[in-house]
């Protein structure tokens, strides 16, 4: 892999758009910043002159706090926004919405959107560098990059590593961000779900579909579940979370049939008691609170990343 | 790049360095309450060097070292033509109350300096800083900032650039100055 000094683009807007020497570049600078994390005063001044807006028109807890508190430690100004309480309730566009904030000179945005595309459209209209914080069932950069981060700490290469993405594939940006994340770095990956949650032709992006999860969970080294994201589908797509729950959820039992200790994650918010367990969740094969902290120096990365690259 | 010009090498290369951990040693001593921080990347190697000789001349001495990395400290990463890539910061102490000796290569504008004393900030307030540089150009400071242990002042034009060469490196101790970057 030949090795890069930055980023070829302005903006974060999927990892469609980055190479593996990219996204290493990433992964070697949030190792720094997560040194910087962990000292006792947890700031350094890199981006004391930048002022940052985090739009939010879907709701988000992790990403938002996540990026906010990225922002905060790289010194840069922010400023929020939240559809529910703003003027986009009165009818005003993205556009309209986004320039009238750029006026009072911002110089990044950091944005989750639910309608796929929403960052692109942004970049081609506006002078800024974007960050997509998730567009609808699209992409979500940030977290396919921590996710990947959080398995490096696990192991030495990603080459050649089976990664399975269980649960709700075709209502998820985690998903295909993972997906072309991963097969980037090296990794086999599969999913797992009702074929019902399982979009037509992913095999094309060159994964596998397995629809049993226990064999499913015994070719795989780390297992990335998902949620059934009840809020985007319009229609029934399961019979009931019950039953979902006993054909895909992962509990204990399950793992400890399987005679070698896999890696767990989650990206959030994690239902529990559907598609795992408690005592899978809390236990020590799960590396979702590690993922979290990940995210704060991924983020950083990202941010100061970009930041030094000049519109 | 044009071809630079040795200015030191060798046995004085080796001479400028045992001077400066005698240096070091002289106002020390036992280093209590003392570190010593070496900016990355070039001034951890010499850093580790003085080590080296202070610890070799006094076998029971164990010098407190923090590898300091300033780039996300630096004033001017947005206005750079080239990317600059960060390098770790290892600093396992806290440095409240310590005296620090802060070791870079070659002491040219000042900036560096600048930038690491922001960061040493971030790991406690320091009873006392001192610099350490192996090469001093005296007339291209733009603050003001000087070295208290200096191993060899250059007078220089401002399109010169200085090299420090390390034997653990390139298998050759030595400075080169260069007409032109």
């Amino acid at each position: 892999m030949t090795e890069t000094k930055e980023l070829s683009s302005k903006h974060i807007l999927g990892i469609k758009d980055l190479t593996a020497a990219e996204i290493q570049l990433i992964f070697n600078t949030a190792k720094n910043f997560k040194e910087v994390i962990n000292r006792p005063i947890k700031k350094v001044p890199s981006l004391r002159d930048v002022t940052i807006a985090n739009l939010f028109f879907e709701d988000s807890t992790r990403t938002r706090i996540s990026f906010e508190l990225a922002e905060k430690r790289l010194s840069a100004d922010v400023v929020n926004f939240s559809a529910s309480s703003s003027s986009v309730k009165k009818g005003e566009t993205l556009l309209d919405t986004v320039n009238n904030i750029l006026s009072m000179k911002v110089d990044m945005i950091v944005m989750r959107h639910p309608a796929p595309g929403a960052c692109s459209f942004l970049s081609q209209n506006i002078n800024a560098n974007i960050i997509n914080a998730g567009d609808g069932t699209h992409e979500h950069p940030t977290q396919a990059l921590l996710d990947a981060f959080s398995m490096l700490e696990v192991f030495p290469d990603l080459k050649n590593k089976n990664v399975l993405i269980a649960g709700d594939i075709k209502h998820s940006r985690v998903a295909l961000s993972n997906i072309f994340c991963l097969k980037k770095l090296g990794a086999n990956v599969k999913v797992c779900g009702p074929p019902t949650l399982i979009p037509k032709f992913i095999q094309k992006l060159g994964v596998e579909v397995e629809y049993d999860i226990k064999k499913a969970l015994e070719w795989c080294d780390v297992a990335n579940v998902l949620r059934i994201q009840l809020e985007r589908q319009e229609i029934k797509y399961i019979p009931s979370l019950r039953e979902y729950s006993q054909y895909f959820g992962i509990n204990k039992k399950l793992l400890n049939s399987l005679g070698k200790k896999i890696t767990i994650m989650h990206p959030g918010p994690i239902n529990r008691g559907v598609e795992i367990s408690s005592d899978v969740a809390d236990s020590d094969q799960s590396i979702i609170l590690q993922q979290v902290e990940n995210g704060v120096a991924i983020r950083m990365a990202v941010l100061y990343l970009l930041a030094g690259k000049r519109l | 790049m044009s071809k630079g010009r040795t200015i030191l090498a060798s046995t004085r290369f080796e001479l400028t360095i045992q001077r400066l951990a005698q240096e070091l040693l002289e106002n020390y001593g036992d280093f209590n309450n003392t570190c010593i921080v070496g900016i990355q990347e070039k001034g951890v190697v010499l850093a580790k060097r003085i080590i080296e000789l202070i610890e070799k001349e006094n076998i029971k001495l164990k010098v407190p070292f923090g590898k300091l990395d300033i780039t996300f400290y630096r004033d001017d990463f947005r206005t750079r033509k080239e990317p600059i890539k960060a390098a770790s910061t290892e600093m396992d102490f806290l440095i409240e109350g310590k005296k620090i000796i802060l070791i870079d290569d070659v002491l040219y504008t000042g900036r560096t300096i600048q930038s690491a004393l922001a960061a040493l900030q971030d790991f406690g307030r320091p009873d006392k800083v001192e610099l350490l540089c192996l090469v001093d150009r005296r007339f291209n400071r733009h603050l003001p900032i000087q070295a208290d242990y200096i191993g060899l002042t250059i007078d220089a034009l401002d399109e010169a650039y200085v090299k420090v060469e390390w034997r653990n490196q390139t298998n050759k101790d030595r400075i080169l100055l260069f007409a032109a970057k």
